[in-house]
Formats: C-alpha cells, structure tokens, sequence
C-alpha cells in the first residue's frame, strides 16, 4: 500500500510559508496569484491500512490544534 | 550530598553544554545523558533530581520542532516523567525543550493541549527581547518585574484555543510574557512580541509549577557580559550574573531544599 499524508495548516492559523511565498511569486510578476498555501507531504508505503495511518496523524504527524490532515491512497 | 540534574540530548541538540555549565555554576552537578540511554535502559529518570531539556534541533525539527522527540517521550517515558513532575522534582525546557515539553503533553498538563508554530514574521528570530514575569514559581522566585533574555527559534508562536488560554491563565500556568521595554504586555505588537504568540505568551509551567518551558534562553543571558548593554550600563558590585542566571539558582536552591 502507498499513502499520501497532507499536513495543512487549520483555517485561521497563519500560513506564513504560504504567505510569504505569495509575496515572492508576485514580486517575480505573477499578479494574478491571490493566494498561496503550503503544506507537507509525507508518503508512506508498507503494510499500513488507512486506520493505521489516520492513527499515524493522530499520534505524530500533525499537530489537532494548529494543523489539518488529509489521506489520500496512492495507486 | 551531590544532587543530579539530567541534561537531555538526542541528534541535533546543540544547547547542552552550556546548560549544564549553568548548572554546575549552581552547584548541581549536571550529566549530559543521550535519550537513547534511557531508551536501552542504562539510564533512569528516577536517578535524577532534575531534569532540563536544551534548545537545538532535535531530530532536525523534522515534522514539527520538538514533534518526534517529544512523541517519543510520550510514548515510552510519560509515566515515569509524570510521576517525576509529581514527586516535586523540576524540569526545565528551554527553547526545543519547550516545544518538546508541549509534544510530549506534560505541558499545559491538565488534559490541554497547545502548539509553538511557525513565527508570523515567517523568520528565524533571534535577539534580545523583555519578559514580563507574571508568576513566581519555584523557577522565578524573586524575578518579579521584568527581565531580557535572548530568544533564537523559527518556531515559537504559542497557540491554544481561547477558552484553555483563559483556564491557563486562571490557573496562573502563565509565567513569562512578551513585552516591551516599560514592561507592559507587547499586546501582539512586533517586534516585542517576537513570533504572534497568543496573549503574547512567552513560557508556561504546569499548575503546580514544576515544570516550566519557555522560549527565550536563560543560558544565553548566565553572566552580565552577554547581555548587548553590558559596556553602555554602568555595573554594581555583585552584578556579575545576568538575569537567566536567577532561574537556574532558583532551581538549584529548590533541589537542594526538596
């Protein structure tokens, strides 16, 4: 099995990266850009079902009060 | 009688040395100790009497700053640290050690949970910044007033839900504020309040005030001459000892009275 684990930051937290990746791609002329978000991509391959790696967010890779998680199963 | 202090490293920790320099000047007699000695069992929390984890880049702040050494932590040593904390020994996190503190779940303590993220300026800050001291604990004893640390973290932006901030708060779990230069709270404003902490919360401690993790490092600022104004200010007799020095006195006086 192939996972793909998607850290974002929670609505209402400060996406810094984001934000200031935003300034950089208008800077470089790209006025159309109106927003940016970054976020982490973990990809994990194994013997794992998705329970096991909801468990996997739950208990390392994301943090409940500042970030969001989404699982995605990769074929 | 000798009284031991735990100095915590894992891969990438780069503050132990002088830590444990600032704790020996105390009279403590401080040991480096890697965590995976405690992981193989050649080493016991229970066989210190004092616990500080440094500042650094544990494991690389790979996933979170703090993230994995204090899931570690949580995994295989939340019990024995608890009991720790409750039996009255202190631990001390500073910097990584705070993240890894809130990682782990010994702090806030109390079921709550909080996170140091990324600071809102999107730099690495480090300076000297003003703390207001809000709490006297076992670590802050006679710091009451205001005191400049030097802060050096890209992560340090305390949050927590509003209703647990108040109950923190309550509770008198908040020991260190951002502030300005007068001493009042820097009210969000930057640079005073250097990464957008909420409440411009700077360090907390569990409710009993045994463990206490904060930002800013008081083993930057042991001695007078490490602070920037040292040669503009002029210096009194006895005034060798900058102002992290208290916190690690304050500790040390605490062991050697338990």
């Amino acid at each position: 099995m192939k996972w793909e684990v998607r850290i974002s930051y929670k609505k209402g937290v400060q996406d810094s990266e984001g934000e200031s990746t935003l300034s950089g791609l208008r800077a470089l002329g790209f006025r159309g850009v109106e927003r940016v978000g970054a976020a982490k991509v973990y990809l994990i391959e194994g013997e794992v079902s998705r329970e096991d790696v909801e468990e996997m967010c739950r208990r390392l890779l994301a943090n409940p009060v500042s970030q969001d998680y989404t699982i995605t199963e990769v074929k | 009688m000798a009284y031991r202090v735990c100095v915590l490293r894992a891969p990438g920790t780069n503050c132990d040395a002088e830590t444990a320099w600032c704790l020996q000047k105390t009279g403590l007699e401080a040991e480096v100790v890697h965590v995976n000695r405690f992981i193989d069992g050649r080493a016991d929390f229970m066989g210190y009497d004092g616990l500080v984890i440094p500042g650094g880049f544990s494991f690389g702040d790979h996933v979170r700053a703090g993230a994995l050494l204090g899931k570690m932590l949580k995994e295989r040593f939340y019990e024995p640290l608890s009991r720790f904390s409750e039996e009255g020994r202190p631990i001390l996190g500073i910097c990584n050690g705070f993240q890894i503190l809130v990682e782990c779940g010994l702090l806030p303590g109390g079921g709550m949970s909080a996170a140091l993220t990324t600071n809102l300026s999107s730099r690495f800050e480090a300076r000297w910044v003003k703390l207001r001291v809000e709490r006297e604990n076992l670590f802050t004893r006679g710091m009451a007033g205001s005191v400049s640390l030097p802060v050096a973290h890209g992560e340090g932006r305390f949050l927590m839900r509003e209703e647990e901030i108040k109950a923190l708060e309550k509770r008198g779990q908040v020991v260190f504020r951002y502030a300005f230069d007068d001493g009042r709270p820097a009210g969000g404003a930057y640079p005073a309040n250097p990464n957008g902490s909420l409440h411009d919360i700077a360090g907390i401690s569990n409710e009993a005030g045994t463990v206490l993790g904060l930002m800013p490092h008081p083993e930057r600022a042991f001695h007078r001459l490490t602070h920037p104004t040292w040669t503009r200010e002029r210096m009194e007799e006895g005034d060798a000892f900058g102002e992290g020095y208290m916190i690690f006195r304050n500790m040390a006086d605490y062991i050697r009275k338990r």
